[in-house]
């Protein structure tokens, strides 16, 4: 599966090398497409590609890094 | 029916175009994709006098919407009053103000019906049977209800928690609905996963470039209904951002064929202050909308994050409009200011558009000699909890006409 996301990162985990740490401790091929760091805020979108089940424990392991993941679309749920 | 003048899908953020097919999204910067248009292929034959001679619905400006044949889904749906407020326009202490009242649009009483009869019409042109969307509410209702007129199979996502009665509003078309256990985030994911994998027709994502522009039609009315003219301000409220930015290009294409003059028409974007990434990002003139969790009871302008927020920032700088917000008190308020003064009951969203035409009002912002539009998008009806503490009780008497002439006395009725 191919899930693209957008992460947004926070002053406290800018600085880290976390999609590196993802690409070693998942099966899966990380692939940025833009990124920007300003006003304290970091994004990034990046491209998740993998087997459905190991994509998704890796955007759990973004989450527990305070990483915050969400599609590309962004909100979905509309009103 | 003139031909279809769609050039392509093309990237908002870096300008690459795509053939004409489901998708959404750009596959070299995943930028949001656009329909655009050759307005030369029009020239000269997309007259008032051939909009005037069709029937009153949001098809008669069909050449600026992405579908080829004739619509399929939604046939009747659109052209809703654009109401002369004189009263609330007395009560705000301005001189020319109209409402375009999207709670009486057809078939679900809200504006939802325009961006769906375009997506659902532009779905079944691409050969889907099925369609879907994520919603907690008026989109819900009004995916469920055109595709059941259609003959459309259905699904709708929703959080598991959402409230009895606006489940009903979709249920009732024979939808299938399904609740997420989950955070709001994970609900968001999951509908993208189910998006891409199972191939239905997704409203709001792989559909989104083409539902989007069913919101222009909201635009070419209230041109077409002032008289062939654009006001010099328009109130909208903003979700995701995304009607904002297509009145912009509503104006912008009424303009560009001639129908009508440039009348350097000024937006204005309306959020609740318990959801107001968009606003607060104007104010602070910054491009970078921050996410925030919603806590308003504005559910129908609920999006923390919006997908268009940075567009619509920056069609409100461009156009000299500004951006507002007002809280939940304030947003009782101007409902039922509305009520009260034209006889119109809006939802939620719809105080916030009130609410916040108020303040700019107040803060000098929109001028109080000059036209101005309040786009009002949905009905009162479907968010009743709100108000249920605002509104006043009946007063209970016995069936006797003392009881009845004390009552009257005491309000200084003279028989």
């Amino acid at each position: 599966m191919k899930m693209k996301v957008y992460l947004t990162y926070n002053v406290e985990n800018i600085r880290l090398p976390i999609i590196w740490q993802l690409g070693q401790s998942f099966a899966i091929i990380t692939n940025i497409r833009t990124a920007d760091v300003k006003e304290n805020m970091g994004l990034v979108a990046l491209e998740l590609d993998g087997a459905v089940d190991v994509v998704e424990e890796a955007i759990r392991w973004l989450e527990s890094q305070q990483v915050h993941v969400e599609p590309i679309e962004q909100n979905m749920v509309e009103g | 029916m003139t031909e279809s003048i769609v050039r392509a899908l093309k990237c908002r953020e870096c300008g690459e175009e795509y053939p004409v097919q489901p998708t959404h999204v750009c596959e070299f910067c995943f930028g949001p994709l656009e329909v655009v248009y050759d307005y030369e292929k029009l020239e000269g034959n997309f007259t008032r006098k051939l909009i005037e001679s069709r029937p009153q619905n949001m098809w008669r400006y069909r050449e600026l919407l992405p579908i080829d044949g004739e619509p399929t889904v939604g046939a009747e749906n659109g052209f809703t009053p654009l109401v002369r407020a004189e009263r609330l326009a007395a009560a705000l202490g301005v001189k020319e103000l109209y409402i375009k009242n999207d709670s009486v649009c057809s078939p679900t009483l809200s504006f939802k019906d325009r961006v769906v009869s375009v997506a659902l019409s532009k779905a079944v042109e691409f050969g889907f049977t099925t369609v879907a969307c994520a919603s907690t509410g008026n989109l819900a209702g009004s995916v469920a209800a055109n595709a059941a007129a259609a003959g459309l199979e259905s699904y709708v996502f929703i959080p598991h928690d959402l409230e009895q009665g606006k489940v009903l509003g979709a249920g009732i078309f024979g939808t299938k609905i399904i609740g997420i256990n989950g955070t709001y985030d994970d609900v968001n994911r999951l509908c993208s996963e189910v998006a891409g994998k199972y191939g239905w027709a997704f409203v709001n994502v792989n559909i989104r470039p083409f539902y989007a522009e069913g919101s222009k039609t909201y635009g070419y009315e209230i041109m077409e209904q002032l008289g062939w003219k654009a006001p010099k301000h328009v109130v909208v409220p903003m979700a995701s951002g995304s009607l904002c930015t297509k009145i912009d290009k509503s104006i912008n294409e009424f303009i560009k064929l001639g129908l009508i003059e440039d009348n350097s028409t000024a937006i204005y974007g309306a959020q609740a202050t318990g959801c107001s990434p968009i606003s607060k990002a104007v104010k602070e003139n910054t491009d970078l909308i921050h996410p925030v969790r919603p806590d308003t009871i504005a559910k129908s302008l609920a999006i923390g994050n919006p997908a268009d927020g940075y567009y619509a920032h920056r069609v409100m700088r461009d156009t000299g409009g500004w951006a507002e917000d007002v809280n939940d008190e304030e947003i009782v308020a101007a409902m039922k200011l509305l009520a009260e003064t034209e006889g119109i009951f809006t939802e939620t969203a719809g105080g916030v558009t009130v609410g916040v035409a108020k303040k700019l009002i107040e803060q000098g912002r929109i001028p109080r000699d000059e036209s101005i539009v309040l786009c009002i998008t949905g009905n009162g009806l479907k968010t009743q909890e709100a108000i249920v503490d605002a509104i006043e009780k009946p007063r209970i008497i016995q069936s006797n006409l003392k009881d009845f002439d004390a009552l009257a006395a005491a309000d200084g009725v003279q028989v």
